[in-house]
């Protein structure tokens, strides 16, 4: 077993004037994550370093972290990928205000999602007696966009989210037409407001850079331009209702 | 929220890539490879002509020439702002957006007097 450099970029609120950088030496075997040689140093080098995991196995999205410049789960990379590098870069999230050390405050990326009420909203109330069946090609709609984990490593990834954090982002916009596709919802009403704002589907450029480090394969800008074209539609309704003389969706 | 109206510009942008995807390549062969590769280019050029001098495959030139302008017109103005080339909306949208409308103008001027 040999051993790789990690540059982890420290920040301790209550002491650092600004963000500083320390060198640890780790282990690095075949089988070694991020996540183990982060592990190792808080364990084994430096208890006084922060960072945020728990599932270990790509399902929970707690422990983004950048490497190498990259926005990626940690548990999701293996040290042995940057054997040729020689060094691991690693540092918090991306356009997101640091709480600790490696660890982003993702609670407005949080609040982006809530916006949209991702969750089934019925209006009417079906029979307690009978499930809500669905297709399969029903549930193929959406079922990429469920996938998503609430990470944030889009949002990290995301340039427009960078320069303009009202921007609804990658995850939200997804969820929001995730829950618009599934046909056991009645909700699309309440979250087409949020699709059509300029802080909606309307911000982004399709950069697409979301889709390439999404960790769950879910495609977010996929799931924004065809959020666009929603939107598109609505707003063709919509002013169809205003030459009616009825009033602005 | 306030709605964007950012539909408007985005449709015009998708209505000419889509055009362009679906027939540019053809408009290519034969606007340009045809008239270099066959016997006659002059007569070739007459059949053009007088297809276009019903009103609808004028209103379809028109279409074909204007909508991948405002195409071209919507992914530099977003283009500039991810290079982050910033400057009055008005200025920008105006010249860009302007500009396609203006030689989408000229072109229709231009096609209904042939």
């Amino acid at each position: 077993m040999g051993t790789i450099e990690l540059v982890a970029t420290r920040y301790r609120p209550e002491q650092d004037v600004q963000p500083w950088e320390q060198r640890y030496t780790v282990p690095c075997s075949e089988d070694m994550s991020l996540l183990d040689a982060l592990n190792y140093i808080k364990d084994e080098l430096d208890p006084s370093l922060s960072h945020r995991w728990s599932c270990r196995m790509a399902i929970c999205g707690s422990c983004g972290v950048m490497v190498n410049g990259e926005p990626k789960l940690s548990c999701k990379t293996f040290l042995r990928d940057y054997r040729e590098a020689g060094v691991v870069q690693v540092r918090a999230l991306d356009n997101l205000p640091v709480e600790r050390d490696l660890v982003a405050d993702i609670s407005g990326v949080v609040e982006h999602i809530e916006a949209v009420k991702p969750w089934l909203i019925r209006h009417s109330t079906a029979p307690v007696d009978t499930a809500h069946t669905q297709t399969p090609e029903q549930m193929a709609r959406y079922h990429a966009f469920s996938q998503c984990i609430n990470c944030a490593l889009c949002y990290a990834a995301c340039p427009q989210f960078g320069r303009n954090p009202a921007f609804l982002g990658p995850a939200a916009l997804t969820l929001a037409q995730r829950y618009n596709l599934d046909s056991r919802d009645e909700g699309s009403s309440e979250r087409m407001p949020w699709l059509n704002a300029e802080e909606g589907v309307w911000s982004c450029t399709f950069v697409g850079y979301c889709s390439e480090v999404c960790p769950k394969d879910v495609d977010p800008a996929s799931a924004i331009n065809r959020g666009k074209v929603a939107s598109d539609i609505n707003y063709g309704v919509n002013l169809f209702r205003l030459l009616r003389g009825k009033s602005d969706a | 929220m306030r709605r964007s109206h950012e539909p408007i510009s985005w449709s015009l942008f998708g209505a000419g890539g889509m055009l362009l995807a679906f027939i540019g390549p053809g408009l290519i062969v034969s606007t340009l490879l045809l008239a270099w590769l066959v016997q006659d280019p002059q007569a070739l050029h007459a059949t053009l002509s007088s297809g276009l001098q019903h009103p609808l495959a004028r209103l379809a030139a028109l279409a074909v020439i204007a909508l991948p302008l405002y195409h071209t017109a919507h992914r530099l103005y977003h283009g500039l702002h991810d290079l982050h080339i910033t400057g009055p909306t008005w200025l920008l949208g105006g010249f860009f957006y302007g500009g396609a409308t203006a030689l989408s103008a000229l072109c229709a001027l231009w096609l209904f007097s042939l």
